[in-house]
């Protein structure tokens, strides 16, 4: 770990101020990532601006008949609200499937939104990664990828983007909502809050420098029935292989959003005109143009045969 | 005292505290967290400095140049060490890579430094200011390579033929001909090798965790090209070895360099990540298996050949040990062959040999019963044995594998298995039950210890022996108890030092015997220093309830210690009756998984382990020890695989993030049965091993289960979703 310099901000604006100002300042919420990336000299950030105490950290009703979660809500008390678990217990059930008790206990909305990457060679320093030091190589390609991405990777990263809670709140079409050095604000929809690695892997959102997540905004609940359905090889306490995250409506429309299998949430709004028609037509719509490893090419059929036994339970 | 007729009644027979299912006398201190592991030896020296250790970053080739000014000059530092600066060092005998490596790079995260400084974040800052510049060169790490490359048996280890193998197997009217693999595991103990090293003059002394003192106190003399007695280890904690803290590894020398260079005491602890690739690994097989059989289930002839690889100078997996001695057959063949490869060294973790062989062998068997239409319970039970299959003038000194099968058949319902597979649903689930023969040799090894009685009547016993979270505290404890007489509260058990007597350590499953026969013999010897002292004939005297007692004189041990007290130390050696008999340990394993008929993820539902080995000399440590190593069998069966990455040479996924071990909601019922048995062949304990003996089998039980449940055959460990998906029915 680098010496680095400590603040604690005052208010959102202040703390988006405090990180424009200071090359290569980092926000810290929850910690439960940014320090172990520290620790490994993956991130070294020279100044943290610690955001805990911003009160960012409760859960209202929004005009829109929504939920407008704080970015420092932890992970345990938004499964836990007794509106998430009505209205969009896809989100519950997506918290609920991350990590551990301890470290959903720590960790917030906005950490998870901005968790890094799970490739092993992204943790590993003597490895060129273009990701962790742009312009250096992808180990990963040619290498071991079991775990990596099959759709939406590019020549220079294959790496997934690692998350639970991000796959339901695509599903939901949750907003990021943002604080600028500025001081002005910003409402990202969350299809466009992560990006693709295209040739610059290491530049993973939208954000821009200094921007701080203030909230993410549920839109109305829409119904239907919620299931997030993570496969993994062992019972807990692991990441995806894939996850699938569903909304299925009586009459057998519905979305559907995948996790483990790309650089983002997965989510191709067209394909989901295919879900009436089975989980063969709506996957092979959803992952079109993948191109997986010779490790990972397990995924799609494991994507197709999760999205079956979801619809069938869907059905009832 | 030595060991070389069978054990006749003796005062442990008595059973009044040996046997019995005691918790273990240290465990208030470890649930309180009291019980000090070597990293947290705060009191031990004052002025601990702390180093980190740098591995390397490539697989083989050289360092060509290290620039160390930046971190020299880097807040905190007090010292770096590297192989240039280090001064001339040895090689310790169970040493296979060099522990601080330089300027030849070995292995993947082979140490070449180590940084001290005041404090842990500090020497990690200024490693990581560290630049290497390597000439990389061309290393090995593809065993499927060297194996299709026509690597054959070596001349250290040719094979072993028994009969006419090729000839026996060509004729048999059943045949079985197929070839598995296991993959690179990683101990995954959950302490670290850590170690705190302090100078006094030209002596050291080491905080260390580790399995076996006497060995690595030796070792680390070597390395440091010291005299023995000038090194003494201490290790009486340890979080958990599995085989992996045997030897003197990276942690202990570099910190007693470190120490040195720095002239303060120095702490090291592996970080997670270097673990994988810096320590030893239970090496990769590919294993061949050949097995022919009469109609009628009798086997004919039996070959297995296992593939490994190592560094120079590293040995091979033994996979084929126990099917040198599993099942009779008048025709064999086993063998293994070595390819050499620039991976960290690859060597013991719990049960070496066996757990992987049994991978193995136990689906084989599986393959074959099916083949045959026979229930795999009948198949394996026909095939018994109770002679070496070898030397038919050797029995084993005590065998009850069929007992171990047919009663855990009973128990866990065998009979509500469906012999065809596929054909039970519940719900999402595909179910299926497997089972497997579980084996590990009985090894004996001599132990040492010291046995002192004080004015108070208290027995304090002294080994080298550890604890790596077996019970040994707690089993020696009994020993003493049951041997002098006296109450556990009456009994203290130092270990872990090499100041005391050395013992047969903990490895092999060996340790529980042997060292509880050492102080056995030690008591022997005190028994015999009491009653002389108060001029009883030793052989009549009877020790009970804190007294000695022949006729109506009796004595209290208070007494006859007096106030300076008396002390004995003895050795248990053993004779040649391991070669005489076969002594060995038995297991009957079984298994119920569901596999979901969608994703093919695979959840145990419960577990049986029927065991047969020796006396039990604590049902409730010994349990332990068999639910962990189930567990671990586990691990092995569904999720434990170091991934090679075969261009660079390394194991990727070295944490434990990457690296997955089964998790509490991974682990449903378990159950353990042990027979009553005594073994009169292996120690004047009558015991014999039991915490390797767990775990073998234990995951060929689960393959034969998911088998049993899908009717897809994986040969392939670990046995994960992508191995068989395609092969799962279709989703409804
Ligand atoms: C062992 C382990 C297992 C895990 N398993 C899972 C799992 O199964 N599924 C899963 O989804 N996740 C998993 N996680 C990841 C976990 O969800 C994240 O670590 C956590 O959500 C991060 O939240 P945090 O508040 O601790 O973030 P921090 O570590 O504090 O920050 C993470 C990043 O977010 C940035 N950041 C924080 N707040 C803001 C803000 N308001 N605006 C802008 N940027 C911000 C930080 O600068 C940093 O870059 C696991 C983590 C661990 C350690
Ligand atoms: S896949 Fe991406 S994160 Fe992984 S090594 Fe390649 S560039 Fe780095």
């Amino acid at each position: 770990m680098k010496p680095f310099t400590y603040e604690r901000a005052g208010s959102p604006a202040e703390a988006a101020a405090a990180a424009a100002r200071v090359q290569g300042a980092r926000f810290i919420a929850g910690g439960t990532n940014l320090l172990d990336l520290m620790k490994l000299q993956i991130e070294t950030p020279t100044h943290l601006i610690d955001v805990n105490g911003l009160a960012l950290d409760s859960i209202e009703a929004t005009q829109e008949g929504g939920l407008r979660i704080g970015a420092l809500v932890r992970n345990t008390d938004l499964a836990a609200d007794a509106r998430v678990r009505r209205d969009y217990a896809l989100l519950s059930r997506a918290l609920l499937a991350g990590a551990s008790g301890q470290l959903r206990n720590k960790a917030t909305t906005a950490g998870n939104l901005m968790q890094r990457t799970r490739c092993p060679y992204f943790y590993d320093t003597n490895q060129p990664c273009n990701k962790r030091q742009p312009g250096s190589g992808c180990a990963a390609i040619g290498g071991f990828s079991r775990p990596l991405a099959v759709v939406g990777s590019s020549e220079a990263c294959i790496a997934t983007n690692p998350g639970d809670m991000a796959v339901a709140m695509r599903a939901l079409g949750a907003v990021v909502e943002t604080v600028k050095p500025d001081g002005t604000t910003r409402s990202i929809p969350i299809a466009e809050f992560h990006r693709l690695p295209g040739d610059t892997p290491h530049v993973e959102t939208a954000l821009e420098r200094g921007e701080l997540i203030t909230a993410v905004t549920l839109p109305p609940p829409v119904g239907g029935t919620h299931i997030y359905r993570k496969v993994r090889d062992r019972a807990s306490y692991a990441f995806a292989l894939v996850s699938v995250a569903a909304i299925v409506q009586r009459d057998g429309t519905g979305r559907v959003a995948l996790g483990g299998v790309a650089p983002k949430p997965w989510r191709v709004e067209a394909a989901e005109a295919e879900l009436p028609r089975g989980a063969r037509a709506a996957t092979a719509a959803i992952l079109d143009g993948a191109r997986p490893t010779h490790e990972n090419a397990f995924k799609i059929p494991l994507v197709e045969r999760t999205l079956g036994a979801v619809l069938a339970q869907a059905r009832g | 005292m030595k060991f070389d007729t069978p054990a006749t009644t003796n005062p442990i027979d008595q059973m009044q505290v040996v046997g019995h299912p005691l918790n273990r006398i240290d465990g208030p201190l470890k649930t309180t967290g009291r019980a000090p592991y070597a990293y947290e030896r705060h009191d031990a020296v004052p002025n601990q400095a702390y180093g980190y250790v740098i591995g390397a970053a490539i697989a083989k080739g050289r360092i060509t140049a290290m620039d160390l000014s930046a971190a020299r000059a880097a807040p905190g530092v007090l010292a770096i060490v590297t192989a240039e600066n280090a001064g001339p060092l040895g090689k310790g005998n169970y040493n296979v890579a060099k522990l601080l490596g330089g300027p030849e790079v070995e292995h993947y995260h082979q140490a070449i430094a180590i940084v001290v400084a005041a404090t842990f974040e500090q020497a990690r800052a200024a490693a990581y200011l560290v630049k290497v510049d390597y000439a990389e060169s061309q290393g090995a790490f593809d065993l499927a390579g060297a194996k299709a490359a026509g690597l054959g048996p070596s001349q250290a280890t040719p094979d072993a033929r028994v009969g006419d193998f090729a000839h026996a197997f060509a004729a048999a009217p059943v045949q079985l001909d197929a070839t598995y693999t296991t993959p690179d595991q990683s101990h995954s103990m959950m302490e670290p090798h850590a170690s705190l090293a302090a100078w006094d003059g030209d002596r050291v002394v080491v905080w260390t965790s580790n399995q076996m003192i006497d060995w690595s106190t030796g070792d680390l003399a070597r390395t440091l090209n010291m005299p023995k007695e000038k090194v003494r280890l201490i290790s009486p904690f340890i979080g958990g070895g599995f085989g992996g803290k045997l030897w003197l590894r990276t942690d202990a020398v570099l910190a007693a360099l470190g120490a040195r260079a720095a002239r303060r005491p120095v702490k090291v602890a592996l970080t997670r990540p270097l673990i994988p690739n810096n320590t030893t690994r239970r090496a990769a097989t590919i294993q061949r298996i050949r097995i022919g059989a009469t109609q009628d289930g009798k086997i004919s002839a039996i070959g297995h050949e296992s593939w490994s690889g190592n560094l120079l100078g590293g040995h091979p997996e033994n996979a084929v040990e126990q099917t040198r001695l599993l099942y009779a057959g008048a025709n064999r063949l086993t063998g293994t062959r070595l390819a050499q490869l620039d991976l960290t060294e690859g060597n013991s973790m719990r049960a070496p040999g066996e757990a992987p062989g049994l991978m193995a062998l136990e689906i084989a068997m599986d393959e074959m019963a099916e083949k045959l239409g026979m229930d795999p319970v009948e198949f394996r039970a026909i095939n018994d044995t109770q002679v070496d299959p070898s030397n038919p003038d050797r029995p084993f000194s005590r065998r009850q594998l069929v007992e171990c099968l047919r009663l855990g058949a009973e128990r866990f319902g065998w009979v509500g298995r469906s012999a065809r597979p596929g054909t039970r649903r519940e719900g999402q689930w595909l179910v299926g039950m497997g089972m497997a023969s579980g084996f590990r040799n009985n090894v004996v090894m001599r132990s040492g210890a010291r046995v002192r009685l004080d004015g108070q009547g208290v027995v304090t016993v002294e080994t080298d022996m550890t604890d790596i979270g077996t019970g040994s505290y707690t089993i020696i404890a009994q020993t003493a108890a049951e041997m002098m007489g006296v109450a556990m509260d009456k009994v203290v058990v130092r270990l872990g030092d090499s100041a005391f007597p050395a013992s047969a350590g903990s490895g092999g499953q060996w340790g529980g015997n042997s060292s509880t026969a050492g102080v056995y013999a030690a008591c022997v010897k005190l028994r015999e220093t009491v009653a002389q002292k108060i001029g009883l004939n030793s052989a009549d005297a009877v020790f009970e309830d804190g007294q000695v007692r022949t006729g109506n004189r009796q004595v209290s041990l208070a007494e006859a210690a007096g106030e300076s007290g008396l002390v004995a130390e003895d050795t248990i050696e053993f004779g040649d009756l391991a070669k005489r008999f076969q002594e060995s340990t038995f297991a009957g394993h079984f298994v119920e998984v569901g596999v979901d008929a969608a994703t093919g993820e695979v959840r145990v539902r419960r577990m049986l382990a029927v065991c047969a080995a020796g006396r039990i000399l604590n049902p409730k440590t010994a349990r332990s020890q068999v639910i962990g190593a189930m567990t671990m069998g586990v691990g092995g069966a569904l999720v434990e695989e170091l991934a090679l990455d075969k261009r660079r040479g390394f194991f990727v996924n070295h944490d434990l993030a990457g690296y997955e071990v089964p998790v509490h909601a991974d682990i449903p019922h378990q159950e353990v049965i042990f027979l009553d048995e005594v073994d009169e062949m292996s120690s004047p304990m009558k015991a014999k091993g039991v915490g390797e003996l767990g775990l073998c089998g234990v995951a060929a039980a689960v393959a034969n289960a998911i088998y049993n449940a899908t009717g897809v055959r994986v040969r392939d460990y670990p046995i994960t979703l992508d191995k068989y998906l395609d092969r799962l029915p279709e989703v409804a």
